[in-house]
């Protein structure tokens, strides 16, 4: 009962309450999901130190049986027990970690932004060196990859204006007849950044939600009917 | 030496420390890589503690505790009780218990996930499909959507007329994908300018 059962009528009865109460939204029922998702923040929480808990002994093994890197795990575990103590240290003196002139504060504007901005920036080398293999394929799905990319790129900063006024100008010397103020404002790249994200984009992403939606409710019903049960293996 | 001179020299050294990695894989990369983990665990525990379980658990107990509102006050316990109970999956006598506060999670999940998908996303995007077939717009909508649907529908074998939408599906997917991939290359090489920006500019005054 308490290891299997238990459980199982738990998330029947969660979820059941939950479909009652968007039924009928009155009183028992009417704040429940509310205050039930103000519960799984709560626990949520408590699942962090259990994060913690377990980020903090696989580095601390190392560190006392001085494995390969334990260096390392030596830097991780000052970071994240200087981190909490900077927090807690900042919560009690300031009332909050995150006041403005906390020392927490003074972490996260010189440590934690930096680090992960710059995680993040470096990515962009990577993500150039992706698309130059992806594009080298050289098939329809490649190509089309390749456009609709460059024209929401193109569509979105200056320097697309720019080529298309160049581009504008070269029109009108063939061809003369041509009014360039008007083919200038046509703006082809941000006109075909705006269809390709209204239209073809909207339409795909729409197509992938909509079986993801559909892949999530029968999800919902496995769990739900306790089909499915992965969740209780420990 | 002011604190925001010593940040500014801080924060160049682990930039120029995590952009080593772009020659090679470093000790010094991996030392700013490892404080990264650390501080970000810390920075991610104390903030769901700050935001989250204080204010919802002990300020609104003492809040009901006030105003005499007994119910709402004790009816506290149970996320509190459910919480604790997470926690003792670190002990292996005791994993079993953590079992329960995972399937309030999942039947949370699991209820909201068929009501507010039903609700929220799936009859909303439906309902904006349909639409009147009076421009070519409509009508290449339509046609996405449904060739999309088809390329994700794998109970059938991708031949004949299911494998010629499936087709003209890729071609829809590879579109998004590709106005996706555009967002993300710009979203990174701006926080690349940003992190240049910061080295030439703040760091070293080299940027006016």
């Amino acid at each position: 009962m308490l290891y299997r059962t238990g459980p199982l009528i738990l998330v029947f009865g969660t979820a059941l309450l939950l479909i009652i109460a968007f039924f009928i939204p009155h009183k028992p029922f009417g704040d429940l999901e509310a205050r039930f998702l103000n519960w799984y923040a709560i626990i949520s929480g408590f699942t962090f130190l259990l994060g913690l808990d377990s980020l903090a002994r696989h580095h601390l093994i190392k560190i006392v049986r001085r494995e390969k890197g334990w260096f390392y795990s030596l830097l991780l575990v000052t970071s994240l027990f200087g981190t909490l103590f900077w927090g807690l240290y900042s919560w009690i003196r300031y009332a909050s970690p995150f006041a403005l002139n906390a020392p927490f504060m003074w972490l996260y504007k010189f440590m934690i932004i930096p680090l992960q901005a710059t995680m993040f920036a470096t990515l962009a080398f990577f993500i150039f060196s992706a698309a130059y293999r992806a594009f080298r394929v050289r098939n329809l799905a490649a190509t089309l990859l390749l456009i609709a990319a460059c024209m929401v790129m193109l569509g979105n900063v200056p320097i697309g204006s720019s080529i298309w006024a160049g581009i504008s100008w070269l029109i009108h010397q063939i061809f003369p007849n041509t009014n360039l103020e008007i083919l200038k404002r046509w703006e082809l790249f941000a006109a075909a950044k705006d269809w390709l994200m209204a239209i073809p984009q909207a339409a795909a992403g729409r197509g992938i939600g909509i079986g993801l939606a559909l892949g999530g409710i029968a999800m919902s019903l496995r769990i739900i009917l306790g089909i499915e049960r992965t969740y209780l293996s420990s | 030496m002011s604190s925001d001179l010593i940040g500014t020299w801080l924060a160049a050294t682990l930039t120029l420390a995590i952009f080593s990695f772009l020659y090679r894989d470093n000790p010094l990369y991996r030392a700013a890589e490892h404080v990264y983990v650390g501080i970000s665990a810390g920075f991610a525990v104390i903030y769901a503690w700050a935001f989250d379980v204080y204010p919802m658990l002990v300020e609104s107990f003492k809040v009901h505790l006030g105003a005499k509102n007994y119910f709402e006050a004790y009816i506290l316990i149970i996320p509190a009780l459910l919480g604790v109970a997470m926690l003792l999956r670190s002990i292996p006598k005791l994993t079993w218990i953590s079992r329960w506060p995972i399937s309030f999670t999942i039947g949370i999940g699991a209820g909201l996930g068929l009501i507010a998908a039903i609700q929220g996303y799936l009859l909303p995007q439906i309902f904006d499909t349909l639409r009147p077939l009076i421009n070519i717009n409509n009508a290449i909508i339509y046609i996405g959507v449904i060739t999309t649907l088809t390329y994700f529908y794998f109970s059938r074998e991708h031949k004949g007329l299911t494998g010629t939408v499936a087709r003209i599906g890729i071609i829809f997917i590879m579109v998004a994908f590709g106005a996706s991939f555009g967002y993300t290359v710009m979203a990174r090489v701006s926080l690349l300018i940003g992190r240049f920006y910061f080295l030439f500019h703040d760091w070293l005054p080299l940027i006016r």
